[in-house]
């Protein structure tokens, strides 16, 4: 039972689909930071995978850059959160409609 | 045989952990289940050989993101449960659509490409980790030094917008008074005595 390069990418699909899910049912902003990390993953198991079953250190690097862009993304959200936060109290999504117009 | 064994282990476990992590109402059980399953993660990191990489997905990922985002979550009422939003059919059905064609070609482009050269075939002499400072900092230099800068604009963003006015709790004071504050900032200080 040979684990080949199709499962890998078929396990990557489901947890990016578990993340898209995620996405379009949360309202709740932190819920949703999850939701992109969750996505983020699943691409990092692809490109893993593909790196392995290539022979390519290419897979590896992008890999890497992902993860210090999720870092750097959880940062600045994280911050921007708490500054809305102490502002209104609420860091749902459906409330952000001051520019509506 | 033990691959498959563990490749099966931690997708069960992974693929569990995530949708706890999508579906469950508590903030919390979210981000210990996202925590766990960021750890699964690494193991098929391990499994596929990448060890450097399986190990930065632990350090940065449960170590750093998770704290932050615990951190993060000592600001926010997450005793409350979550309530959903009640989402627009037609925005679900594109969603929806957008994912199944990106299942597609995700599953069918490696499948295709199959005698693709490797740019940067790997060199099973040297191991995983100096392989990869090998890789790291010759041919990618110049993104790894653009993603240092990055990620020190991020540090610095990330202290300015939750460390200002720590002091003091904007929830509590009325828009004139943090008007008042903002103008107040810019004033110059009168008469500082340096010696």
């Amino acid at each position: 039972m040979e684990i080949t390069l199709t499962h890998y990418l078929v396990l990557s699909t489901i947890l990016f689909v578990i993340g898209l899910i995620g996405i379009m049912r949360r309202k709740n902003l932190l819920l949703l930071f999850f939701a992109t990390e969750i996505l983020l993953n699943a691409v990092n198991i692809a490109l893993a995978a593909i790196s392995h079953y290539r022979g390519d250190y290419t897979g590896q690097m992008f890999a890497f850059f992902i993860i210090a862009i999720a870092a750097s993304e959880v940062a600045v959200g994280l911050g921007l959160l708490i500054v809305w936060y102490k502002r209104t109290g609420r860091i749902d999504l459906d409330q952000m409609t001051s520019m509506r117009g | 045989m033990f691959e498959a064994i563990a490749f099966y282990l931690f997708a069960a476990l992974t693929i569990s952990m995530f949708t706890i992590t999508v579906m469950t109402q508590q903030a919390l059980y979210a981000l210990s289940a996202m925590a766990a399953g960021m750890i699964f993660i690494s193991a098929f990191f391990f499994i596929l050989g990448a060890d450097f990489l399986g190990a930065v997905q632990i350090i940065v990922y449960t170590g750093a993101v998770m704290a932050l985002y615990a951190f993060g979550m000592m600001f926010f009422d997450t005793t409350r449960t979550v309530v959903e939003k009640r989402t627009n059919p037609r925005f679900v059905i594109v969603l929806a659509t957008l994912a199944a064609l990106l299942t597609v070609l995700v599953v069918i482009v490696p499948i295709i490409a199959v005698d693709m050269p490797a740019q940067l075939p790997i060199d099973p002499s040297a191991g995983n980790s100096q392989a990869v400072g090998m890789v790291l900092f010759t041919k990618y230099l110049v993104p790894f030094e653009l993603a240092a800068v990055m990620l020190l604009v991020a540090m610095v963003a990330g202290i300015v917008l939750a460390g200002k006015k720590m002091d003091k709790s904007l929830t509590l004071m009325a828009e004139e008074e943090i008007e008042l504050m903002q103008t107040a900032q810019y004033t110059p200080v009168a008469h500082e005595e340096v010696h």
